[in-house]
């Protein structure tokens, strides 16, 4: 589904990721970790599209297209969905109006008609229940006061109602006791199908408790460094990021 | 003819025809201070960076020469406010209220000539609030316009009466055949415990240019409720130069939203003068401009008693060529104790010619007072923009959105809901996006 080669990307001149190679298959879960400052949030950006990032090297395959020469809203209505590390509020704009626009967008990129009120209503409702999301919430200014479960929630949400060939869940867990991790988790989990595929980059293990991954990177200074199963992340959580970073200055 | 020269001529013309008026002296001593002062320039602190002489080098048909007849029932359609059907309708063509296109619905409400209003029982009222916005706008537009004051319409609204129907003003320049120079004048006096919603719009027929300098003057009585909307959104040749002033002179409540959308040169001065106490006014506008439209806002709110309320949130989207000009000022005087005056100014730019210039300014002379001020200008916010983007939004969609979200909170300001849902439509076409 998703092939990196060789990725390169910069930011002001800056070199951060330094040539990452990925694959991902439709119906696994890929977990990326690593220390602060790795690249970990770049890489998501860049494979969502984000222009401040500038890719000198290397390419992004997204089911046999070339993603490189796809806008942001190309990528998503290719069926790529970015849950942002920090999701942005916009007063005035609620999130129903937001996620409608958004559904009736990537529908005609598609070249589908728009979805009609009814339709909307229903898949809406159907998707609450799904992700354990209030009505209340979401006729509110999108994300505008929501606390921080409530702020991820709705990013779960927006990926219940897009539903995407490829969630990459930017740092989901950071900043989320564990009651909210776990019903964040929950809506990740009744998303999977064999069709889909998750990419889920945190630096803690914690995460991968609840959404259990089939592959574990460890990203360091802008590389893959070392891909295991499950078994890495608790290596990890038990001897930290040092004995990496050791593996690694030793290599070189 | 010159345009001055065009107005000397008319001025002579009209105080003959007038013989002994009431406004006579008042009429004089106007246009003695529109010789004096003249045209404002740049060089005029309140006039900065709007330069309104460049209008006066045209030439116009001036209001009394093309008098209401030519334009029918069916030219104002198009000029029609959504609930019209049960709306007052004022019609003023070049200037000039039209009674024969006009609507009185309500009986609360007394529509006459300034002139025929100095004959009988509003004699009083008519002689000692006319002309009040001067001791503010000391231009010479206001000047100019006061010169001419016996033809303007006196406005009452009774005593007690809650006016149902809305007062919808329509100021239509017929510039079908010539360039109109238009300068409508309407002192309005709500009376005691009455309350009324005015929305007024203004449209230019036809291809030639026109040049609006309207005065507005509104006294507000004890316990009184005033809602007055504006809707600028006349062709690209068109200007106007419009004083609102507002006199709570009992304790009252004003709301007034002031849309500025399409003109040439627009300069909006809205004055309010909170002179009694526990008096609260809210003040609202939006401006979206694009081409090479310029719109100044000079708004004053003078607290002048104490315990008065005043909000005032100004917010703008300039694209193009725009130009947008915010002048906020703020007084409370000595003896206004306790008052609360909030101000704030907000602008978007959306293209690298687009300009802004913004100045709030508080003058405060006591010493309990809540008083608040600023502004800001900025762009779109990149990191909102693409999080749109990433939901598979278009960029074109994504500007329409935030752009949306921005005046939203100005729009819902606008409390009558078909005139809120036709603002809202014209912002959306606009942006060229509709949001359902």
């Amino acid at each position: 589904m998703l092939s990196i080669r060789n990725l390169h990307a910069n930011i002001d001149g800056k070199e951060i990721l330094r040539g990452i190679n990925l694959d991902i298959k439709a119906g696994e879960v890929h977990a990326i970790m690593g220390p602060n400052g790795s690249g970990k949030s770049t890489l998501s950006a860049v494979i969502a599209g984000r222009e401040d990032y500038e890719v000198t090297e290397g390419e992004i395959e997204f089911m046999g297209k070339n993603l490189m020469d796809f806008s942001p809203e190309e990528r998503a209505g290719e069926g790529i969905f970015l849950s942002f590390q920090y999701p942005i509020e916009i007063p005035g704009l609620t999130t129903t109006n937001f996620i409608k626009t958004a559904v009736n967008e990537i529908r005609k990129y598609r070249g589908q008609e728009p979805m009609d009120a009814v339709q909307f209503l229903k898949k809406m409702k159907e998707k609450m229940t799904l992700v354990n999301i209030d009505q209340s919430l979401l006729s509110r200014s999108l994300n505008e006061g929501f606390s921080g479960g409530e702020k991820k929630r709705n990013e779960i949400f927006q990926m219940a109602m897009l539903e995407p060939r490829l969630a990459i869940l930017d740092e989901t867990d950071s900043g989320l006791d564990i009651d909210a991790i776990r019903i964040v988790a929950n809506g990740v989990n009744k998303l999977r199908t064999k069709d889909n595929a998750v990419l889920l980059v945190t630096h803690y293990q914690r995460l991968l408790d609840y959404i259990i991954p089939d592959f574990v990177h460890v990203l360091y200074k802008g590389r893959i460094v070392k891909s295991g199963t499950k078994e890495l992340a608790y290596e990890l959580e038990e001897k930290g990021y040092d004995f990496i970073k050791a593996e690694v200055e030793q290599g070189a | 003819m010159n345009t001055i020269d065009l107005i000397k001529e008319k001025y002579q013309q009209s105080q003959s025809n007038n013989g002994s008026s009431l406004l006579t002296s008042l009429e004089q001593d106007a246009f003695q201070t529109f010789t004096t002062v003249g045209i404002p320039t740049v060089k005029h602190e309140e006039w900065k960076y709007t330069r309104i002489s460049g209008v006066f080098n045209k030439e116009y048909a001036f209001n009394p020469e093309s008098l209401p007849g030519n334009v029918t029932a069916s030219d104002l359609d198009p000029v029609r406010l959504p609930g019209h059907a049960e709306a007052n309708e004022l019609v003023f063509i070049n200037g000039l209220y039209a009674p024969s296109l006009s609507t009185l619905r309500s009986s609360s409400l007394t529509v006459l000539s300034l002139e025929e209003a100095t004959k009988g029982e509003f004699r009083d009222t008519v002689l000692q609030q006319l002309g009040q916005s001067s001791r503010y706008i000391k231009d010479g537009l206001n000047a100019l316009n006061t010169a001419f004051a016996a033809e303007g319409v006196f406005i009452h609204v009774k005593k007690g009466k809650i006016v149902e129907h809305p007062v919808y003003i329509y100021q239509v320049s017929d510039a079908r055949s010539a360039n109109i120079l238009a300068q409508p004048r309407t002192l309005i006096h709500v009376s005691e415990n009455a309350q009324v919603i005015f929305a007024e719009t203004y449209a230019t027929l036809g291809l030639q240019e026109s040049f609006t300098n309207q005065v507005t003057e509104v006294v507000v009585e004890q316990a009184a409720v005033v809602e007055y909307y504006k809707i600028q959104n006349d062709t690209a040749v068109c200007s106007q130069v419009g004083t609102t002033h507002i006199r709570q002179v009992g304790k009252s409540l004003v709301n007034t939203v002031t849309v500025s959308l399409n003109g040439a040169v627009v300069r909006n001065n809205l004055n309010i003068a909170m002179e009694a106490e526990h008096s609260e006014s809210h003040f609202y506008g939006l401006y979206f401009l694009k081409g090479d439209t310029l719109v100044d806002n000079h708004t004053v709110v003078d607290n002048v008693k104490p315990h008065c309320e005043s909000n005032e949130l100004y917010k703008g989207v300039i694209d193009d060529n725009g130009t947008a000009i915010f002048n906020g000022k703020i007084f409370v005087q000595k003896d206004a104790q306790k008052t609360n005056a909030f101000q704030s100014n907000k602008n978007i730019l959306l293209s690298d010619n687009a300009t802004v210039n913004t100045k709030p300014q508080l003058e405060i002379f006591a010493d309990d007072v809540k008083c608040s001020h600023g502004c800001t200008v900025g762009q779109l916010d990149e990191e909102a923009f693409f999080y749109l983007r990433s939901r598979g939004i278009s960029e074109k969609a994504a500007k329409s959105l935030l752009v949306h979200a921005f005046a939203i909170d100005i729009l819902e300001h606008i409390k009558p809901e078909p005139i809120r849902q036709y603002v809202d439509q014209l912002i959306s076409e606009r942006l060229e996006f509709n949001f359902e």
